[in-house]
C-alpha cells in the first residue's frame, strides 16, 4: 500500500512539475519559436498547445519503449524521426478537419518536429523512465506549454483588438495597440512575462 | 536582366524584409543562447549560413525531382530532416576538425543546430511559397543564412554593452534579451514596404 502511494505521488509530482516548476517556456525557455509566432490570438495557440500535447505524448510512449535500443551518437537523429512521423500525423489531421486553421498556421505546424520541448522531454524523461512517467510527464508538460501559449495569446489578443474568443472586455475608448499583434507585441510581452515570472518566484537569472 | 533583378529582390527580402529571426520567428534558441559574445555569434551565424544554404538547395531538389506529385508527398518533413541532420553532421566534422577551439566553445550547440528552426522553416517556406527555380531556392537559402548572421551578430553587440548596464534585478537574462530582440524587431519593421 505505502508502495503504491510513494508511486502515486511521484506521478503527481511529475504532472506538476511541468506546470509550474519546470514549466518549459518560463521555467526552461524551451520551445520559443512557436511560443512568438502563434499567439496573437487565443484560438490558433490552442490549436498549437493541442498539437504538442499530442505529438509530445506519442513521441514520449515511443522514445520510451525503445530507450534500451537507442545507440547514443543516433539517439538524437532517432528522436527526430520519430518525432517527425507523428507531425506529418497531426498535421495532416488538421488539414482535413480544420483547414483554416491550419492555412493560419502554416508551417509552424511542421515546425513541431524542431521544437526543443518534445526534443528535450524525449531526452531528458522518456529515453531514461518507464512508460507510465514518460507519458505522465507529456501530459504535464503539454498542459503547461499550452496554458502558457493561452496566457501570452490572451495578453496579446486583449491589447491588439480588446477582445478575447470575440467577446470585447475593453471599454468602448481603448484604442487597440496595433503593435501587439506584430513580432514586436509578441518578443515585449514574453519578456515582460518572464520578467513577471521571475518576480514572483524571487529567482536571480 | 530580369532573372537578376528578382534574384536581387529575393534575396534583399529574405535578409532585410522577411528575416527570419524578427518577423517568422525562427531560430530563437540559439539566438539567446549563444549571442553572449559576438566571435561565438559570428560562428555560429556562419555555420547555420552553409547548413541552411546546402539543405534549401537539397531539399528543394528532392521535393521537386522525387515527392511532388506522388503519394511520397507525406514523407515530406521526414525527408527534409533527414537532410537536415547529414548537413548538420557534414559541418560538425569540418569543424572539429579544422576549429577545434570553435568546437569546444560551441558544445552543445552545434549538433543542436539540427533543431535550429531557421533551417526546417526556410525549407518549409521555400515548399509552401512555391519557389519554382533552383537559382532562387539558392538565393534564398544563403540570404536566409546571412539573415540569421546579422541578426545573432546584432544581438551579440548589444549584449555585450548590456552587461555594463543596470538592469533591474527580475529582467536579467533571458527577459531583457527578449525585449532588445522586440524593439529590433520594430526597427526592422522600417525595411517593411521597401520593396512593393
Amino acid at each position: 500500500m505505502t508502495n503504491s502511494n510513494a508511486k502515486t505521488a511521484r506521478y503527481a509530482q511529475t504532472l506538476i512539475a511541468g506546470l509550474w516548476r519546470e514549466n518549459p517556456v518560463f521555467r526552461l525557455l524551451l520551445g520559443m519559436c512557436p511560443t512568438l509566432a502563434v499567439t496573437a490570438a487565443v484560438k490558433p495557440a490552442l490549436t498549437m498547445g493541442c498539437c504538442v500535447i499530442f505529438v509530445l505524448i506519442c513521441s514520449n510512449i515511443i522514445v520510451s519503449l525503445m530507450r534500451n535500443l537507442l545507440k547514443p551518437h543516433l539517439r538524437i537523429l532517432m528522436f527526430t524521426l520519430t518525432i517527425a512521423t507523428f507531425v506529418t500525423i497531426a498535421d495532416l489531421f488538421l488539414k482535413a478537419f480544420v483547414p483554416r486553421m491550419s492555412e493560419m498556421l502554416g508551417p509552424y505546424v511542421p515546425l513541431i518536429i524542431v521544437n526543443c520541448i518534445i526534443i528535450c522531454r524525449a531526452e531528458a524523461c522518456a529515453s531514461k523512465n518507464a512508460l507510465v512517467v514518460s507519458i505522465i510527464d507529456a501530459i504535464g508538460m503539454g498542459i503547461g506549454f499550452t496554458v502558457t501559449l493561452c496566457v501570452l495569446a490572451a495578453v496579446r489578443e486583449l491589447l491588439s483588438t480588446g477582445k478575447i474568443f470575440e467577446v470585447s472586455l475593453m471599454p468602448d475608448a481603448f484604442v487597440p495597440w496595433a503593435a501587439m499583434s506584430m513580432p514586436v507585441g509578441a518578443f515585449i510581452t514574453l519578456g515582460l512575462l518572464l520578467g513577471l515570472v521571475n518576480t514572483v518566484t524571487g529567482k536571480k537569472a | 536582366m530580369d532573372t537578376l533583378n528578382i534574384l536581387l529582390m529575393a534575396f534583399i527580402s529574405v535578409v532585410l524584409i522577411n528575416n527570419l529571426v524578427f518577423t517568422k520567428f525562427l531560430g530563437i534558441c540559439p539566438y539567446l543562447g549563444v549571442s553572449g559574445r559576438i566571435d561565438m555569434a559570428f560562428g555560429m551565424g556562419m555555420a547555420v549560413t552553409f547548413v541552411v544554404t546546402l539543405s534549401g538547395t537539397l531539399t528543394w531538389l528532392i521535393d521537386h525531382l522525387i515527392l511532388m506529385g506522388t503519394p511520397l508527398e507525406v514523407t515530406r518533413y521526414v525527408c527534409f530532416i533527414l537532410v537536415i541532420a547529414g548537413a548538420v553532421q557534414l559541418v560538425e566534422m569540418y569543424v572539429r576538425k579544422f576549429f577545434p577551439s570553435l568546437y569546444d566553445s560551441f558544445g552543445i550547440f552545434l549538433p543542436l543546430i539540427t533543431t535550429n528552426c531557421a533551417i526546417l522553416g526556410l525549407c518549409l517556406f521555400l515548399n509552401l511559397e512555391m519557389v519554382d527555380n533552383i537559382l532562387e531556392a539558392v538565393i534564398r537559402s544563403f540570404g536566409a543564412g546571412i539573415g540569421f548572421t546579422m541578426a545573432i551578430c546584432i544581438m551579440a553587440g548589444i549584449r555585450e554593452n548590456l552587461d555594463l548596464a543596470d538592469v533591474p534585478v527580475c529582467l536579467k537574462g533571458a527577459p531583457i534579451t527578449l525585449i532588445t530582440a522586440g524593439l529590433l524587431a520594430m526597427a526592422f519593421m522600417g525595411f517593411a514596404g521597401m520593396i512593393r
